[in-house]
């Protein structure tokens, strides 16, 4: 059974006042996500991040498609039992305490006084909020919030977590203890779902990615699998190089670019086309010293950009021909 | 069952914090000022009149009470997002409006037996104030229990008047919902005329609509029984329990209509 199941998932919102049109916040999405995954999903502003969590926590219903969590549809009151869900810029009541909050979401679960207190205790130690924890809400900083909301998505120590945007308003601290609560909750078993921009934290965490740009899905699988993940070439960092041999190599055209680093110290680019064995022992016959030899990948980052670069821009509905678009 | 019991303590903790009891303040003042100023003007007349002043703060108070807090009720928990937590936890949507309506009755049922303690008090001392031969001569003693049957029926509009704000605030916006229930209360004290309407009128068409509407709107003249109780006339157990179970009726057919409402929402 898969922790978080979509298939064709489907939001269109009505824009426009007068003559209103369809506007596709999300078109089609099929997802799989396995229990006990750390899967990230990665889009820029306004990919449909966000709607497609709503869409989970059935905050918003769907135009059309199906979603499913631990193999229920979602809305299920025993689903909501066994997953947590930090909203984006999460707002709670901010005449409450953080510990009054807590021990009010705690009760919604049935949990009895004792067993209330020993979790929000706890819960409030894990997440880094200290003697803050009797001040009102109103008093709390952006950063602070974030926290006592992920507190809350773990108060029942769910099976499947959702996070809309964890890090956002963190400090790097508070990120770094982030990325530990989230590798903690994995070693327990918990499927973490979140979406980010934030693509080192991607890199880190996650087993698998998933990418959306307006609205559909562009990319996802593993991030090694992800085919823009495969070797691009070498980076050669030589030593002791003479101007002979570094127009000897870079003659042949084997070398994409040369950069200077200091007398004699070179780093050369290599097309994928070059087997870096071959430049290596040119230079080394000519008296330079290896110094390192790295596969260039595209980062995340480029990956990202050329993604989204690509992806359709419009819209709009495809409405029998004419276009509906924005 | 548990869920509605939360969240509706959580309502009254939130009217606690937000110093909606102030309002009891409020109502000690005017009421113990206005016997004060009423008794210097007055005499004899002044116990009539401050039952009136009494009765008529308490129904005012609690309407305050119902229609403000009542239109903020869900429309803030959406507004600000932060239903959004409090739905990924095992709340169902109607736990949520019930529960949200129960909080609201509890925190009315609260202030107007408060105020209700404060208004006997008030009478308890004005009684040993009154001379006997006034007091012979009173339509109904001083200290009247027989001002509860007001007080409760007073207590069952307030109910109303807080489902009418409650249904009002799952779809529409706190200015639109106030000046939609308000607009409902007025008219709903001058349902009665709505019935007489068609003899007054030449078009059948209309009579028919004032007819469907007379039953449609509540009839809140119905939950005013202040003058009787003041005059001391009888107002018979059967005339409260048929009352209160049309309250009953109205609130039931209000909150199914906002769980339905309701259930269907996005939250944008
Ligand atoms: N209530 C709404 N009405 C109309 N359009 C909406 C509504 N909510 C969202 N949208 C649109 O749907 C698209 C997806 O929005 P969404 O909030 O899911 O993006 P996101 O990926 O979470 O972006 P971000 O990274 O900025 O949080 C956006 O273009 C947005 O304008
Ligand atoms: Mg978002």
């Amino acid at each position: 059974m898969d922790a978080i199941r979509t298939e064709a998932l489907t939001k269109h919102y009505r824009v426009g006042f007068w003559r209103s049109r369809p506007y596709v916040a999300l078109e089609g999405l099929t997802l799989d996500v396995r229990r006990g995954e750390v899967f990230g999903f990665l889009g820029p502003n306004g990919a449909g991040k966000t709607t497609t969590l709503k869409l989970l926590m059935q905050l918003i219903y769907p135009t059309s498609g199906r979603a499913e969590i631990l193999g229920r549809p979602v809305g299920d009151v025993e689903v909501k039992r066994r997953i947590g869900y930090l909203p984006e810029n999460p707002y709670f009541y901010d005449y409450l305490t953080a510990e009054e909050l807590l021990e009010y979401f705690a009760s919604l679960f049935g949990f009895q006084a004792a067993e209330r207190r020993r979790r929000v205790a706890t819960l409030l130690d894990e997440v880094g909020i200290g003697a803050e924890r009797r001040l009102q809400l109103r008093k709390f900083s952006k950063g602070m919030l974030q926290r006592v909301g992920i507190a809350q998505a773990i108060l029942n120590e769910p099976d499947v977590v959702f996070f809309d945007e964890p890090m956002s308003g963190l400090d790097p601290l508070g990120r770094r203890e982030i990325r530990q609560l989230i590798l903690r909750l994995r070693d327990r078993g918990c499927t973490v779902f979140f979406s980010s921009h934030v693509l080192s934290d991607a890199e880190t965490l996650c087993s698998r990615v998933a990418i959306l740009a307006g609205g559909r899905l562009v990319a996802s699988g593993h991030l090694s699998s992800l085919l823009a993940f495969q070797v691009q070439g070498w980076e050669l960092v030589m030593t002791g190089v003479s101007a002979e041999a570094l127009e000897q190599v870079t003659r042949a055209g084997q070398v994409a670019r040369a950069t200077p680093f200091g007398v004699g110290h070179y780093a050369f680019e290599l097309p994928l086309t070059t087997p870096p064995d071959r430049v290596l022992s040119e230079l080394t016959a000519r008296g330079a010293r290896l110094v390192s030899l790295m596969p260039v990948r595209e980062t995340l980052e480029d990956y990202f950009v050329r993604q989204v670069a690509e992806a359709p821009r419009d819209r709009g509905l495809q409405v029998s021909g004419t276009h509906a678009g924005r | 069952m548990q869920v509605v019991s939360h969240i509706a303590l959580n309502v009254f903790k939130e009217s606690v914090r937000d110093r909606v009891l102030y309002s009891l303040v409020a109502f000690a003042v005017l009421l113990i000022g206005g016997s004060y100023l009423i008794g210097q003007l007055t005499a004899g007349q002044d116990i009539k009149i401050i039952k009136d002043l009494g009765l008529a703060a308490i129904a005012t108070f609690g309407l305050l009470i119902a229609v403000f807090i009542g239109i903020g009720l869900v429309w803030k928990e959406v507004e600000r997002r932060s239903i959004y937590s409090l739905l990924s936890k095992p709340v169902r949507r109607h736990e949520f409006i019930l529960g949200k309506y129960a909080g609201l009755a509890l925190t009315l049922l609260v202030n107007v037996g408060m105020m209700t303690a404060a208004f006997y008090l008030v009478l308890v001392y004005l009684n040993t104030q009154t001379p006997e031969n006034i007091r012979a001569v009173l339509p109904a003693p001083v200290a009247d229990p027989g001002m509860l049957r007001a007080i409760a029926l007073i207590l069952v509009e307030l109910l109303v008047v807080t489902a009418i704000a409650l249904f009002f605030s799952t779809f529409s916006s706190p200015f639109l919902s106030v000046a939609l229930t308000m607009g409902l209360w007025l008219i709903g004290h001058f349902n009665a005329d709505l019935r007489n309407f068609e003899a007054v009128v030449e078009s059948p068409v209309a009579a028919y609509l004032a007819r469907g509407l007379y039953y449609v709107l509540p009839n809140f003249a119905a939950f005013n029984v202040k003058t009787q109780v003041v005059y001391g006339l009888p107002v018979p157990g059967s005339y409260l329990l048929t009352t209160a179970v049309y309250g009953a009726v109205y609130i039931g057919l209000l909150l199914t209509a906002a769980v339905v409402i309701f259930a269907r929402r996005d939250f944008k």
